[in-house]
């Protein structure tokens, strides 16, 4: 699957990837097509692939009771969705929806993890990488959540 | 010379209904012609009997006969400037304060990074750089709000990105599943916005915690902080550098600012309640 | 009794009477006069029409949030420091209507408010209320947006400075050097004389309007005994400062401390009452109210001075930026002892204490200033120095 494996190492979240690695990362990997309005996820439902978006745009967004839905982020072109597989239980805790014809390469969470667990450096290098993704995604919900353009905002 | 501590009359012309509680007001001397403005500059708005509001202005600086301004309704004076109708009358003190470096920014490529409201007094050295296109490299124009509804000056970004030499990113904090464009804040474009951070000049405005965000989201990706600016805000009462009340550490705002480079500002920025 | 021109830096004596003369002298010119006078259990600037009205025999006692009269053995007209005025009072009103405004059939119109022309003059001055003066100067009238009414405020005036017999308790104009001697910016500068001999007064010419009216009062040249007397006077003074004030640094130290525990520990005392800023001879901060009658068909706008301890100064967008006592406090003496210098080139403390002696609770600038120097870097957060 050489394709598969040159197209996961072009992604930007595994950009600096050991090819080794990257060979190994691809053997939990394959291609998904989303189209418009489909879902990757489903809120409650197991998360057993994270996606590394090459194409488009995903909404991830949560339905309060009795309220449509509200979109709290997008994800493009170079963005990942998806940190649940981490985690125990596994569960995503969002929705997330291609708005328009999205492709991403799908990681097979249970696949990933028993390898991070058999190698430890495997292990290492996605933590590093995927921690400096999650802070900044906290840091940015920080300020989406401070409301800065209400009343008293500029 | 116009006294600087009197408002001079002016009549309001056209309002239009910007956003449910944002109007942008023509404003028409009563006699003469209005004095020239650098984009970034502000005037002292005078409601009368009530106060007055520095608001920034907001419309093409080389469009002579009237001012324009763009106003939200935050309180007694804004309020009132905000529910005034063509025909009526106000008081203008002005033009003060610094001007955004659409000069000097020549031969570099611009981003212009708004939030909210933080596009107004940004859209005169839009308007400026946009008349003399071909003296800047990529422009480049990164616009946040909280919500779709909210978006300003939809209709002229539109125009903006029909000219094809202008890239504009929206995003908005969240947003109903009607909405196709991003959601997030506005940092999280810079990644996105390809401008070559060792060629670039970036004007900032919008809510203080969004620049501070923006700002240190720009040097992270390579800005050097003397090529920053942000507009800054602080009470303003003379606006002529008299009252001592716009002070922020060393610099008065009215004079010294409100467009400040953001090298000299970075350090006192975090301090709490300066 | 000569009357041959008297060119500036001249010095010659004046009896206690010539002192008379010389406010009468005035008067007769068309100048207000205005210097100390005793009312309510103090020493505060009112109109002296001759020697009678300036509290002879008496001193002050001052220290932090403390101010005393006290009768002194002798007679002098000014043995005595500062009290709560200033200057300022005058050249910079409290209240100050600016504007009036008619509404007419298609708008309105505007007419500046016609002050009364003064034409002050200051007898009794201090070394630090003339540097005090200078600062002011350079804020109103030295920017890009003048002050028409401070400048008319300030035509005309004629300055009788006094060298300072006495230090006050909470003086260190020493270490801010603008005192206690007059160096430049008066008329007339004395230096009281009270050794035995005949009282009367060393006077040093400051300016031609000065010799100009020194010629026309009852003077003898100054002998040379009389000039030592006064240097004597003045060194006497200076070297009983009640207060010191290192200024090496200073700014620096002030600027680069913005999260000190300091301010925190001057917060639980200072009250933001301003008094500080009503009795600081260079505070110049102002509001502007906006009023208009019932009906509102006119409306006036009246400038008041504002102090940056109240929790309105800072408000934008429906809040304060300064909330806490400790951000204000911070702000003010800062901007007094540090940022002044980058906006107006010099300090604006010109060492007058008034600010210690008539806080409430006896704050006192320069040993807060002095609190931040031995600890700099001491952070609210870890609590532990970095030097």
């Amino acid at each position: 699957m050489e394709g598969l494996e040159r197209i996961v190492l072009a992604h930007p979240f595994f950009a600096g990837l050991e090819a080794e690695l990257g060979e190994v990362i691809s053997g939990c990997a394959r291609n998904h097509r989303f189209e418009p309005g489909h879902y990757l996820g489903h809120e409650g439902e197991p998360a057993n692939e994270f996606f590394l978006i090459r194409h488009g745009k995903v909404a991830l967004e949560i339905t309060p009771p009795g309220q449509p839905e509200i979109v709290f982020a997008t994800e493009s072109e170079g963005g990942i969705v998806g940190a649940s597989w981490l985690i125990p239980p596994y569960r995503w805790r969002f929705d997330a929806r291609a708005v328009e014809l999205t492709r991403a390469i799908g990681i097979d969470a249970k696949c990933l993890r028993d390898k991070c667990e058999a190698d430890h450096n495997l292990g290492y290098a996605m933590m590093k990488r995927f921690l400096p993704v999650l802070m900044q995604q906290l840091d940015e919900t920080r300020l989406q959540i401070l409301d800065v353009y209400g009343k008293h905002g500029k | 010379m116009v006294d600087p501590f009197v408002p001079q009359p002016y009549r309001v012309g056209r309002v239009r209904r910007e956003l449910r509680d944002v109007m942008t007001l023509e404003l028409v001397p009563l006699a003469g012609e209005r004095p020239d403005f650098q984009p970034g500059q502000f005037n002292m708005l005078y409601a009368f009997g009530i106060g007055e509001v520095a608001i920034s202005l907001s419309g093409d600086p080389a469009a002579g006969g009237s001012y324009v301004h763009t106003v939200r309704d935050v309180g007694a004076v804004s309020g009132a400037i905000a529910r005034l109708e063509a025909g009526a009358m106000l008081g203008v003190r002005g033009p003060f304060g610094t001007a955004w470096p659409t000069g000097p920014a020549a031969g570099s490529d611009v981003v212009f990074v708004a939030g909210g409201l933080g596009l107004a007094p940004l859209r005169p050295a839009i308007y400026q750089v946009l008349a003399q296109r071909g003296r800047y490299g990529r422009v480049v124009l990164l616009y946040g709000t909280r919500n779709p509804p909210d978006i300003l000056f939809r209709h002229e970004m539109e125009r903006w990105r029909r000219r094809l030499d202008v890239d504009i990113l929206v995003t908005v904090d969240h947003a109903d599943t009607s909405w196709r464009g991003n959601v997030g804040v506005v940092p999280r474009l810079i990644a996105r916005a390809g401008f070559d951070p060792h060629h670039t000049v970036a004007m900032v405005c919008g809510p203080e915690v969004m620049m501070r965000f923006t700002a240190s989201a720009l040097t992270a990706v390579g800005l050097p902080t003397d090529r920053i600016y942000l507009s800054m805000e602080r009470n303003m009462k003379c606006a002529i550098g008299l009252c001592g009340h716009c002070q922020f550490g060393p610099d008065f705002i009215c004079k010294d600012g409100p467009v400040m480079r953001y090298d000299r500002i970075v350090d006192i920025l975090a301090v709490r309640e300066i | 009794m000569a009357e041959v021109e008297l060119p500036v830096g001249a010095k010659a004596t004046l009896i206690r009477d010539g002192l008379q003369a010389l406010i009468e002298a005035l008067a007769a010119r068309g100048y207000q006069v205005l210097g100390p006078t005793l009312r309510d259990g103090a020493i505060v600037y009112g109109e002296v029409a001759g020697l009678a009205d300036l509290p002879a025999g008496w001193t002050d006692q001052q220290d932090a949030g403390r101010y005393r009269l006290e009768r002194r053995a002798d007679d002098a007209l000014f043995g005595y420091a500062v009290g709560p005025h200033s200057w300022k009072r005058y050249l910079h009103p409290p209240i100050e209507r600016m504007w009036q405004a008619q509404r007419t059939e298609h708008g309105f119109t505007v007419t500046v408010a016609e002050e009364a022309p003064s034409k002050f003059a200051f007898l009794g001055m201090r070394a630090c209320e003339l540097h005090a003066i200078a600062i002011q100067d350079r804020v109103f009238v030295g920017g890009p947006y003048p002050d028409a009414g401070y400048q008319r405020r300030r035509q005309d005036n004629f300055l009788v400075a006094v060298n300072c017999g006495e230090a006050g308790g909470t003086c260190f104009c020493v270490s801010m050097n603008t005192g206690p001697k007059a160096e430049s910016g008066f008329d007339l500068a004395l230096t009281e004389l009270l050794d035995g001999g005949p009282h009367r007064f060393l006077v040093e010419v400051g300016s031609e309007a000065g010799g100009a009216l020194l010629a026309v009062l009852p003077h003898h040249t100054a002998s040379a005994e009389d000039s030592a007397a006064a240097d004597a006077v003045v060194a006497r003074t200076a070297g009983r400062m009640g207060r010191t004030l290192d200024t090496d640094g200073l700014k620096e130290l002030l600027q680069g401390n913005p999260t000190h525990r300091r301010w925190d520990d001057v917060a639980k005392r200072c009250l933001t009452c301003a008094n500080c800023t009503m009795v600081c001879p260079t505070c110049f901060c102002t509001t502007v109210e906006d009023h208009s009658d019932l009906a509102g068909q006119t409306a006036e706008r009246v400038r008041r001075w504002d102090s940056c301890f109240t929790l309105d100064f800072s408000y934008i967008h429906g809040g304060s930026v300064r909330t806490q006592g400790s951000s204000r406090y911070r702000q003010w003496i800062t901007h007094k002892l540090a940022s002044w210098i980058d906006q107006f080139g010099t300090s604006g403390c010109v060492g007058c204490g008034r600010c210690i002696t008539w806080c409430p609770v006896g704050i006192d600038i320069t040993e807060e200033a002095a609190a931040i120097r031995a600890s700099s870097g001491d952070s609210k957060e870890t609590g532990h120095g970095r030097s």
